[in-house]
């Protein structure tokens, strides 16, 4: 007998089976994934859990007999009172005989496990992607690094490099031969001690000359030439930023009811869940207007209850009051996304758009308006626009700017709306749709 | 270890180490070996976490299996079971090779170690090496290489032809892979001397160059077909077969040699396993004999405490546990049940018969030798024959067993047997005709292969009580063997008399080529 330790070994080994059985179910998985995250806050939208896809898409089939029909023959345990030709009423299709339940789950309508949170949020927010954004993350930027990458002949001489300079120059009067101040001094010692000795004339001259000759080649090659002097050359790499900010702005007057809400939070969660993959922090700023305009918390912003007027622009003016304090535009990357029934005082539609095409967007990496509506809401016939005050207001702001709006009536529509807004396009098409 | 000095304990408490695992498995086996006169495997003890656990879960307990999205499948329902409670989790898993591995999990006790290496490494292993069944059909000493061989084959072709293409072919072969067993011996050529195998290879060399299916050359005039020539061809064919996999495995015409491969990979794995579902009940009780006798022993020479006996019993009370049919928790019946309490039910027939007994199990009534009789019941039976044969009238009181049929013509379902004198021997045969396999699994066979038409494959399934095939299975199933085949299927469901009750028809949508 002998014993083997296998706890220390690689786990993880059904991973390669795991990957295969969600591809094979992806489509299925995927849908589950959705309708799973409906009913979850915005910040737990992302995390992974229990979900369950129909079992038909990961059936195994075999060749069996059926559960019906036919004589069947049983031999069960637990006998109290039967005796032989005793007659039991047939037990329901559905609870049925405990000997046919299905024990392997294969039988079953649902097929129930757990997915982790990477593989959650991949199949959540797959084929989704910022390509304009990305850029534009990057390119405005106004915060860079600087890291030194080498050495160059030219530069400031604040940035000088003594020991790479010596280096050059150490080995430029190598090659060259540029005797040494040693050699003279010696040589001129000997000279002298020759002067005072009396020595021989020849030998004298000689080394005179060889003193003469030494000394012009030092003068010749000097100790540093311009050639040997070295920069440290610094290159400058945009830091990306790394935190996000998102702004839910809302309307929260009398006209928006709790379906209307949960379309708008349903939308949210998505937008968090993706900025959330794409950077190391996000903040949720909650913004609720009626006439005027007040930063809450999530529970406050979804339920709880307020009246007035309306007027969008509120919300737009604290949006930037909160941004210039405590998101500087070089630190933050600002998202927003803002839910709206469509009303407004009509007065206030050009400050609106004022106040988003000159302040809002030029900081905004991306402004997404959604318009929410009733289900029941008839579908407007022909070019399907809406004609609200702010949809009509929105639709003035120029192509070229990080915005888009779409209208939502039912929860099924908040995804392919969402994925419509963020989905992958061809590089530097619009951002707006419309 | 606070062990005293002349104390015979093997631990206390709960903490183990592998030296205690050594002590314990030699002081197993004194027992099980020395008294009980069983000879197993050697062990090879792997210890492993819940994590590996549940891996070896996924690929049918076995340490390396070739990938499939269907064992993930596995691993994600075994895991959500497990995590939320639902579900524990074996305390080992023991696999037939040579040596014996046997996976022990590291949160078990010392007393359910104990447990486990007398289950596993004696119990299961003894009757691993001995039962008819695993000799002729399993080899212990060659399985773990295959796997490995599969493992690296079924990976080559993935790399080859694109793993796509490789896992159709595995859904294929899996779906068929209850009908990919032979269940009985096939004749073998006997040893014959070397001149008359040399003649058998060319003859056999000769049918593989004249395949029937691949005449092209037209029939001149109206063939009549004689009945002779029907079982010509069916006899060049094989037919008729029962293997499915097997005969599409060497017959398909248009699946290439990897293809082929995978399907034998598929068959000979499941054929490896086929004596496992023919003797769930013996081999469980068998098992649980073994660690029962074995534990009682310990406590008995005082090499156990009170309290490390006692989680023993905890443990097997639920593990022999049989549910009412009418309990929630009742899930058929419990095979650890019924196997231990007929294995102590012939040990005590052995030593201390009734009247009852001697009529009933004369054979062995009072033979005095307990342990003798049981290792030649282990070794020469399966669940089907030990039920026929050694189901005694007292288990069938003890587990109030009763017969039920349920004919779909009749109103409602009918007590047919119940334990009494007059039931005794229906309950005995209705029971072991549930454990047999060939009654289980739906008898289904390729009969013909339409060679002079369109070269349609036709099954048949005979159908036993009424009781047909589940259709949508059925229907996908047999798409399967049309996409193998590469040409029409035709599966008809006939009864005794060879009247056709149901038809089911495939053509192939994505041939295998």
């Amino acid at each position: 007998m002998h014993i083997i330790d296998r706890r220390l070994n690689p786990g993880g080994k059904s991973f390669a089976n795991r990957q295969r059985f969600l591809r094979r179910a992806r489509a299925q998985v995927r849908r589950a994934v959705r309708e799973a995250s409906s009913s979850r806050s915005i910040k737990d939208a992302g995390k992974g859990g229990e979900i369950s896809i129909p079992a038909g898409g990961v059936h195994e089939p075999n060749l069996r007999r059926s559960s019906q029909g036919g004589v069947r023959d049983y031999v069960l345990p637990g006998n109290k009172k039967y005796i032989e030709g005793d007659t039991i009423p047939r037990p329901d299709q559905s609870g049925g005989q405990g000997s046919r339940a299905s024990d392997s789950g294969e039988g079953e309508d649902e097929f129930r496990f757990a997915l982790t949170d990477e593989e959650y949020l991949d199949l959540y927010l797959e084929d989704l992607e910022l390509p304009d954004m990305a850029k534009r993350q990057v390119a405005g930027a106004q915060s860079v690094q600087w890291r030194q990458a080498g050495f160059s002949v030219s530069g400031p001489p604040a940035r000088i490099s003594v020991p790479r300079t010596l280096k050059h120059s150490m080995s430029r009067r190598i090659a060259l031969k540029r005797p040494k101040p040693e050699e003279i001094e010696a040589l001129r010692q000997e000279i002298e001690r020759l002067e005072r000795e009396g020595g021989q004339f020849d030998e004298l001259q000689r080394l005179r000359a060889d003193l003469e000759k030494r000394i012009t080649r030092t003068k010749r090659i000097p100790y540093i030439d311009p050639v040997d002097v070295r920069y440290r050359r610094l290159e400058s790499t945009p830091k990306p930023i790394a935190k996000a900010v998102m702004f839910c702005l809302m309307d929260v007057s009398g006209s928006m009811n709790e379906h209307m809400k949960d379309l708008a939070k349903r939308f949210y969660s998505l937008l968090y869940l993706f900025l959330n993959r794409r950077y190391e922090h996000v903040d949720v700023v909650f913004i609720r207007h009626t006439h005027e305009a007040q930063e809450v918390d999530e529970q406050t912003f979804f339920y709880s209850r307020e009246t007035g007027g309306t007027v969008v622009s509120t919300a737009l003016f604290k949006m930037m009051e909160i941004v210039r304090d405590r998101y500087p535009v070089s630190d933050w990357n600002i998202y927003a996304a803002q839910a709206s029934d469509g009303d407004n005082t009509s007065s206030d539609n050009a400050v609106v758009l004022a106040q988003l095409r000159d302040v809002i967007l030029p900081i905004c990496q991306y402004y997404a308006y959604v318009e929410v509506g009733m289900d029941d809401e008839e579908e407007h016939p022909g070019a399907g626009e809406p004609s609200t005050n702010l949809w009509r207001a929105y639709r003035r702001v120029p192509d070229d700017h990080p915005f888009a709006m779409r209208k939502v009536r039912h929860r099924r529509d908040i995804y392919p709306v969402f994925r419509e807004l963020f989905a992958r396009r061809p590089e530097g098409a619009a951002a707006e749709g419309g | 270890m606070t062990m005293l000095a002349d104390s015979k304990l093997l631990f206390t408490g709960p903490d183990w180490d592998f030296d205690l695992i050594k002590r314990v498995h030699e002081a197993c086996g004194d027992i099980a070996i020395k008294e009980m006169g069983l000879d197993p495997y050697p062990n090879q003890i792997e210890v492993i976490t819940v994590e590996q656990m549940l891996d070896a879960y996924a690929s049918t307990g076995m340490p390396l299996f070739y990938r499939h999205w269907s064992f993930g499948k596995h691993f994600a329902r075994n895991e959500a079971l497990y995590r939320k409670g639902y579900q524990g989790l074996a305390y080992e898993i023991v696999i037939n090779s040579n040596p014996c591995i046997v996976y022990i999990m590291e949160e078990n006790s010392a007393t359910m170690q104990t447990l486990v290496l007398a289950h596993a490494g004696y119990g299961h292993s003894h009757f691993f090496k001995n039962n008819y069944v695993f000799k002729q059909w399993t080899d212990a000493d060659g399985i773990l290489d295959y796997l490995e061989f599969a493992r690296g084959f079924i990976a080559k072709c993935e790399d080859r032809y694109g793993q796509e293409e490789v896992e159709r072919m595995l859904d294929a072969a899996h779906a068929l892979q209850s009908h990919g067993v032979h269940r009985f011996p096939r004749k073998r050529m006997p040893d014959l001397r070397s001149e008359e195998k040399r003649e058998e290879e060319r003859r056999r060399h000769g049918e593989q160059l004249f395949n029937d299916l691949w005449r092209t050359v037209p029939v001149s005039g109206k063939r009549k077909r004689s009945r002779d020539e029907d079982e010509r061809r069916k006899a060049l064919l094989g037919l008729p077969e029962e293997n499915l996999l097997y005969f599409l495995e060497k017959t398909a015409p248009r699946l290439k040699p990897w293809q082929r491969e995978v399907l034998r990979i598929v068959r000979l794995i499941n054929q490896y396993f086929y004596p496992q579902r023919q003797t769930k009940v013996m081999n469980e009780g068998c098992a649980t004999f073994v660690h029962h006798r074995v534990m009682n022993r310990l406590h008995e020479k005082g090499q156990i405490d009170d309290g490390a006996f006692l989680e023993f019993l905890h443990s097997h009370t639920s593990v022999v546990l049989q549910p009412a049919f009418d309990d929630r928790r009742f899930g058929g019946i419990n095979p650890y049940a019924l196997g231990f309490a007929m294995c102590c039910d012939i040990e005590r027939v052995c030593t201390n018969p009734t009247e009852e007994d001697r009529e009933w199990m004369g054979d062995i009534a009072g033979n005095g030798d307990p342990y003798g009789t049981l290792r030649d019941i282990w070794a020469n039976y399966r669940d089907e024959s030990f039920v026929s044969q050694f189901l005694s009238p007292r288990v069938i009181r003890e587990f109030g067993l009763f017969r039920v049929v349920d004919d779909e013509d009749e109103e409602e379902m009918r007590v047919a047997a119940i334990h009494d004198e007059r039931g005794y021997r229906k309950i005995k045969r209705a029971l072991s005709h549930h454990y047999d396999i060939a009654y289980r699994d739906p008898d289904i066979q390729i009969v013909d292969v339409d060679l002079a038409g369109d070269r349609k494959l036709i099954l048949t399934h005979r159908v036993l009580d009424g009781v047909l095939l589940e259709e949508n299975d059925t229907e996908k199933v047999l798409q399967q063997v049309a996409d193998l085949w590469g040409y029409d299927v035709k599966l008809v469901e006939q009864d005794d008399s060879g009247a056709p009750l149901a038809e089911h028809t495939a053509a192939p949508r994505r041939p295998f080529v």
